[in-house]
């Protein structure tokens, strides 16, 4: 954020309260909990811009600046400066101050009431909750951005992205969020372990167990996942409760409805996740993300359930001649009522702030981030897919192409629950519910009454604003 | 003349006094304000909800678990830390053998004084990535590792440490672990507090009480410890402090930030979840005021307690 006033006798006692805000946090690390819940007061945003055209559909203004936030996660921050370029040749008189950080909640939340930054990937551990920006009207709806035309192709902006892109971004009917990432979840294994044992991947959880005597014979476990944050576990439960209860019964768990967790399909889906692990086929220990997913490249574990993010992730110490591949998630078999559909989706979300002074320019950003040129640059640097179509045609690597022919024979339904996005406590109680049953310490009738009750709860409290899916 | 001082000193005064006003006090009464709002966080709308936050607290069962593992470490860390800080400093000091230069501590006494020191000057968040390594509850973990190769735990069944929601004593095991990370790291700077005031407390008085028969165990009971009463009444006010606080170690060592669970949930963990992951600034807000008039309450409590005459010498 610039502190500098545009006139010296702009130095109001808004701009001194922002430095000193800004200084306060070298001076007094130590203030800690109380003063964290201290903001500032607002700030009028100018807003106004250029003529509209189609090379320009938001009346971009030449000459101004626009400050970008970019999350360096698994993703890095390559991609982003390439899409400055893109922006850039349509745009020579704009600046683009670009920054990248992890700590995204941390540096940017204090600004959302006063002076925010124009666009802001929101991501990570340290995230904004989206449903409370939404609900406070702290972020811009971008619908104007679907319809605009798209940056170098036919159509609008809205025809370029992948099923599931503007669900993903919508919130109470309007399209807020940009996910820049294409992510598909699966259960992934050595294709070059599998075909020198001549195993077959399987396809239902009653394969697996068929299968599993026969890796454990071998000294490894049949399956490991990060114990440690329950929303890997929970990921894994969600794909078994959609594929076996059917899409509708995941719209009414997230739509609060009565009885929604105790529908038919719901427990014989968390029973074949505690059969698996009372059968004692994880890998023990408690491990994290990395740590489960190094133990699995060490080839400890068969199976590691997780996105398509972990080639990236893990790229410095994959071992020579190990075949990332991914196989969609198991069902329980005939009973199925969708068993062809996958978890994907788009992520990594860019937003911006309703505040921002420079609105405009932030949506041609995102246009230019959209655009083929940006996508494929984006496929090629992450190694995932974006969240446009086409990103990853030219990239070779088993472990995209692998993702590409799962969404290739995909239904149009992706597997989606959205009430971790819509409700905190539920996201909370869930992660953890998850890790009990992961553990060992709860069963599969218990993860489901308590989810009932907790949902039940939240569904009686009037101070939390209500969300549904349809 | 005098007059000229007071300018003099309120000239130098003036300035610290305005900064810690602005970015200490102002925040915490900004702070204050909030906690009688419904503020999200994100918005200028903040409505005046009155007391309606202060009420909340007293039916939030997450709260009240949250509130009895504080006092758990506000009970066990200060008792734990001075015990052993105590012990340290009075073997370093006084519990060596005696001989013509008087009374000293035990042999290499200076290289355990580093030793037991370190962990001060890391930092708390090195340090908790230390022990994740150390309570990796697979066989790469330090101890984990240890005891699988020496046969007491099985492969299979590893200790779990902070993923370990299990009662010991009637707390969760996983606060026990987490205790004795505290334990160790603050330790050595609480033996160097009590060296110092060791140090202090004239020789002579060691050497009469040896001549008179007194053992180590009474020299420590009836000399050491009495003399020391004014600098543990103050440790055990600091160290309170960081038991009610314990965040960083929560956030970094626990499974979910206060699992598994809510197993390791305390006052500052719910503050976290509450204002960024619920939006809910106001309540929040109010969690921290509350934890802050019981500190204050809790450490004039204290301090009023060991008021006692002073022992001059």
């Amino acid at each position: 954020m610039s502190v500098t006033p545009e006139h010296p006798a702009d130095l109001s006692r808004r701009t001194l309260l922002r430095r000193a805000a800004a200084a306060g946090l070298l001076v007094t690390p130590a203030a800690g909990l109380l003063s964290a819940c201290a903001g500032s007061e607002p700030s009028k945003s100018d807003d106004s811009g250029a003529a509209k055209s189609k090379d320009n559909p938001f009346g971009l203004k030449d000459g101004s600046a626009v400050k970008v936030v970019i999350f360096n996660g698994g993703l890095g921050d390559q991609w982003a400066k390439e899409d400055k370029t893109v922006f850039n040749a349509k745009h020579a008189g704009v600046t683009v101050n670009m920054s990248s950080t992890q700590k995204i909640k941390t540096e940017e939340q204090p600004k959302m009431s006063t002076q925010p930054s124009d666009l802001v990937m929101n991501s990570g551990a340290d995230m904004m909750d989206i449903s409370t920006l939404v609900n406070e009207g702290a972020i811009e709806p971008l619908d104007d951005l679907l319809a605009a035309p798209a940056w170098d192709g036919e159509g609008t902006v809205a025809d370029t992205l992948l099923p599931g892109t503007v669900e993903d971004g919508t919130f109470q009917g309007k399209f807020f969020v940009v996910n820049v990432a294409y992510t598909v979840w699966g259960n992934w294994y050595n294709g070059a372990l599998f075909t020198k044992e001549g195993w077959e991947p399987p396809k239902t959880f009653d394969e697996f167990f068929a299968l599993a005597p026969k890796i454990k014979a071998k000294g490894i476990a049949p399956y490991v996942h990060d114990a440690v944050h329950g929303y890997y576990p929970r990921w894994a439960l969600m794909a078994t409760i959609w594929k076996s209860a059917g899409r509708q019964v995941v719209i009414d768990i997230d739509n609060l409805k009565e009885n929604a967790w105790k529908a038919d399909g719901v427990l014989p889906a968390l029973q074949a996740w505690e059969k698996l692990v009372k059968d004692k086929l994880l890998l023990p220990g408690n491990l994290n993300h990395t740590q489960s997913q190094q133990a699995w490249l060490d080839g400890k574990a068969a199976f590691i359930q997780v996105g398509t993010w972990l080639k990236n992730e893990m790229a410095a110490t994959i071992p020579p001649g190990f075949e990332m591949k991914l196989s969609d998630y198991w069902g329980l078999g005939a009973t199925d009522k969708a068993p062809k559909d996958v978890f994907a989706g788009a992520g990594e979300g860019l937003v911006v702030p309703s505040k921002a002074p420079n609105k405009a320019a932030a949506k041609e950003f995102l246009r230019a981030v959209l655009s083929k040129s940006g996508s494929t640059k984006f496929a090629e640097l992450t190694k995932s897919l974006a969240s446009t179509k086409g990103s990853g045609d030219g990239v070779q690597d088993s472990a995209l192409s692998t993702a590409n022919e799962l969404m290739k024979n995909a239904p149009k339904d992706l597997i989606k629950a959205k009430f971790f996005d819509f409700y905190a406590d539920l996201d909370k109680e869930s992660q953890n519910l998850s890790e009990e049953l992961m553990a060992g310490r709860l069963n599969a009738q218990q993860f489901v009454d308590k989810m009932q009750a907790a949902a039940d709860k939240v569904a009686k409290d009037s101070s939390i604003k209500k969300q549904t899916r349809a | 003349m005098r007059h000229g001082v007071a300018r003099f000193v309120t000239g130098f005064l003036a300035l610290p006094v305005a900064l810690y006003l602005f970015y200490v006090v102002w925040p915490f009464a900004q702070a204050a304000g909030y906690s009688l709002t419904s503020w999200g966080g994100y918005s200028d709308k903040q409505e005046f909800v009155g007391l309606d936050n202060y009420v909340r607290l007293f039916s939030d069962e997450l709260i009240r678990k949250a509130f009895w593992h504080n006092v758990f470490f506000l009970v066990t860390v200060p008792l734990f830390t001075i015990a052993l800080a105590l012990f340290l400093a009075f073997l370093l000091n006084v519990g060596g053998r005696e001989d013509r230069a008087g009374i000293r501590g035990i042999f290499g006494s200076g290289i355990y004084k580093v030793i037991f020191f370190f962990p001060q000057v890391l930092s708390l968040v090195v340090i908790a990535v230390m022990w994740q390594q150390i309570y990796r509850s697979d066989g790469q973990g330090l101890i984990n590792g240890l005891l699988i190769k020496v046969g007491l735990v099985d492969a299979d069944n590893p200790i779990a440490f902070t993923a370990d929601p299990e009662p010991f004593l009637g707390v969760p095991a996983v606060l026990w672990w987490l205790l004795l990370i505290a334990v160790w790291s603050g330790a050595g700077f609480y033996m160097v507090l009590f060296s110092a005031a060791m140090q202090s407390i004239p020789k002579d008085i060691y050497e009469a009480a040896i001549l008179d028969g007194a053992g180590r165990f009474h020299t420590f009971f009836r000399i050491t410890l009495p003399l020391l009463r004014d600098t543990i009444s103050v440790a055990w006010v600091y160290l309170g402090f960081i038991a009610l606080d314990m965040y960083a170690l929560v956030f970094v060592m626990t499974p979910s930030q206060g699992g598994p669970n809510h197993a390791s949930e305390i006052f500052a963990s719910v503050l976290n979840f509450t204002a960024f992951q619920k939006g809910q600034f106001g309540y929040a807000c109010a969690m921290g005021v509350s934890l802050a008039i019981f500190t204050i309450l809790l450490a004039a409590l204290q301090l009023r307690i060991t008021r006692r005459e002073r022992i001059e010498y």
